[in-house]
């Protein structure tokens, strides 16, 4: 559905983006992830054709993107960052203006209005100024108006950014709902977000693509030791010790409250019983015992922080 | 062309729905009555005193005494005017970001330019469509020359459409809405003089530098003279301003 082909996005002289490839699929809902300044809105505005690319090719449904802007343009629903929106027209009358921009026959316009209305709940602020609206409002305006005309894309920079945490759970539901007969592609730095919407996560940093799996892959290639968490009462120094000499145990670190380990273990090897074992038998008073997953968050800086250190040694 | 009629009804409808326009039609209606009732007063007052006087009487006339000064100053309110309904066309849409909405619709750019100047431009002719009821009441109280004030507004269309067309120009060259609008005075004032300065910079120059003024373009309106250069003029500078905003808006294709 969607191809990008080395597409490198200068600003002057500073790049934006440097050799990018990446492809979504039909139906895929694809996110994508980096720290602010990653060049995250820049691949999505050179796919919405507002800019192009300094070279290179972004292709659409096959089209590409600078020589068939209009078709392009027309198969996208786009929400830019921020949200902008005429803020001194009605919620229906911009939504009008959006639908003929996107060409909806006049004979459809009202059950077209009335749809993407109901889908994001502002049927009830239909004639308020969308400038007197609130964030969460407007938002969802903003989401109304790229789904007008139900283009097969949608591209979304940021779509839950400021809202308040209800309003968040209902946008994220709103676009896998809407993710079961579209192809979308969303941006954020908020990573949570991102495991739980999409399928697929492109990670960015410095305008490359670090890497691009679903969460669990990331996850699991990332995670090359097991970490398991630990809370026992008793003498620190001993416990350390006594847990360190354990067979298969790489490295015993306190964690974050007292009488908390974080006991780094081999990959494939459950230590869990063997742990409860030597607690016990000591005397110690076992609290709790579990394996802890590397979050996104791990991975994510990880990621970036080994691009850092390979960039340094090259 | 696609979306210029998507484009024009919304520009309308949100210049309409702002109070600039309001402020700006108020003023300019308060500003053009003055000048009208100043020259229809003057008017009266020198036929009064033409009375005993034949041979002054002789020379009265409505159109140089009244209608030609009259569409003069409107000419003058609108150059003070016009930069202010422009200015917002395109730095507006830059500045709150709306620009990336617009040109990520399937809108080609002339549909656009050609959407927020055909916009502009109905403003403007409902402005001077404001000013009718004076010539309604000189048709009352005289018998005005009709091609001259018919010429006279042909002029004035002409000659606003073409401040538009350069007030657009300056909206799409910077974010900042006072820019645009100062820019866009400064250079329709220095258009609107620059023939003064005829005569000082010897023929050939003199004669350019007069033939570029707006102004010299509108005279001949002015006096009910309908010379084909004079639209063509007109034409071309509109022509010329929209194609460099064209060109403006697809610099952001290859600008860094």
């Amino acid at each position: 559905m969607i191809e990008v082909e080395n597409l490198p996005k200068f600003y002057g002289s500073v790049p934006a983006l440097s050799q990018v490839n990446f492809r979504v699929d039909q139906g895929e809902i694809v996110g994508f992830l980096g720290p602010n300044g990653a060049g995250k809105t820049t691949a999505l505005r050179i796919l919405t054709c507002f800019m192009p690319p300094t070279s290179g090719t972004a292709r659409v449904a096959g089209l590409d993107c600078q020589l068939h802007s209009l078709e392009v343009r027309g198969k996208i629903g786009y929400l830019p960052e921020n949200v902008p929106l005429y803020l001194d027209m009605t919620t229906q009358r911009f939504l009008a203006f959006a639908a003929a921009a996107k060409s909806v026959p006049r004979s459809r316009l009202p059950q077209e209005l009335g749809r993407v209305m109901e889908i994001c709940s502002i049927t009830a602020v239909a004639d308020r100024i969308i400038g007197h609206l609130s964030k969460g409002f407007r938002q969802r305006v903003g989401i109304a108006q790229a789904l007008l005309n139900d283009p097969p894309i949608l591209i979304l920079d940021e779509p839950t950014i400021g809202l308040d945490p209800t309003q968040i759970i209902e946008i994220r539901s709103l676009i896998k709902e809407l993710g079961k007969e579209r192809t979308i592609i969303l941006s954020s730095h908020i990573l949570p977000e991102v495991s739980q919407i999409c399928q697929r996560i492109l990670i960015i940093n410095k305008g490359q693509i670090v890497a691009t799996d679903t969460a669990a892959n990331l996850t699991a290639q990332l995670q090359q030791n097991l970490h398991v968490y630990l809370q026992v009462e008793g003498p620190k120094i001993e416990v350390t010790k006594k847990l360190a000499t354990l067979a298969g145990v790489l490295d015993v670190k306190p964690a974050d409250v007292a009488g908390t380990y974080l006991i780094e273990t081999a990959r494939g090897e459950d230590l869990r019983p063997l742990l409860a074992r030597t607690v016990v038998e000591h005397g110690w008073q076992l609290k709790e015992l579990k394996l802890q997953d590397l979050s996104l968050e791990d991975i994510f800086m990880q990621l970036v922080t080994d691009e850092e250190s390979g960039e340094e040694q090259e | 062309m696609k979306g210029v009629y998507t484009v024009f009804r919304k520009e309308l409808y949100r210049l309409f729905a702002s109070p600039i326009f309001y402020v700006v039609a108020f003023i300019f209606l308060t500003l053009v009555g003055y000048f009208f009732y100043s020259s229809v007063a003057y008017y009266s007052l020198l036929s009064f005193q033409a009375g005993r006087d034949p041979f002054l009487s002789e020379q009265l006339n409505l159109a140089d005494m009244v209608i030609e000064p009259f569409f003069g100053s409107i000419s003058i309110v609108l150059l003070l005017m016009v930069p202010i309904i422009t200015m917002r066309l395109f730095a507006e849409e830059k500045k709150t970001g709306t620009a990336e909405l617009l040109f990520t619709y399937p809108i080609s750019d002339r549909g656009a330019v050609l959407g927020k100047f055909s916009a502009a431009i109905s403003v403007l002719l409902l402005l001077l469509v404001g000013t009718l009821p004076a010539m309604v009441l000189l048709e009352v109280l005289a018998n005005p020359p009709w091609p001259v004030i018919l010429g006279g507004y042909l002029g004035l269309f002409l000659m606003s459409s073409s401040f538009v067309s350069l007030g657009l120009f300056a909206s799409s060259l910077t974010e900042n809405q006072i820019i645009a609008a100062v820019t866009s005075f400064g250079a329709l004032l220095l258009l609107w003089i620059i023939g003064w300065t005829e005569s000082l910079v010897g023929p050939t120059l003199g004669s350019v530098l007069k033939y570029i003024s707006l102004l010299t373009h509108y005279d001949n309106f002015a006096k009910g003279i309908l010379d084909s250069r004079d639209v063509i003029f007109y034409l071309l500078f509109i022509l010329l301003f929209l194609f460099s905003t064209l060109r403006i808006l697809e610099s952001r294709q290859w600008r860094g």
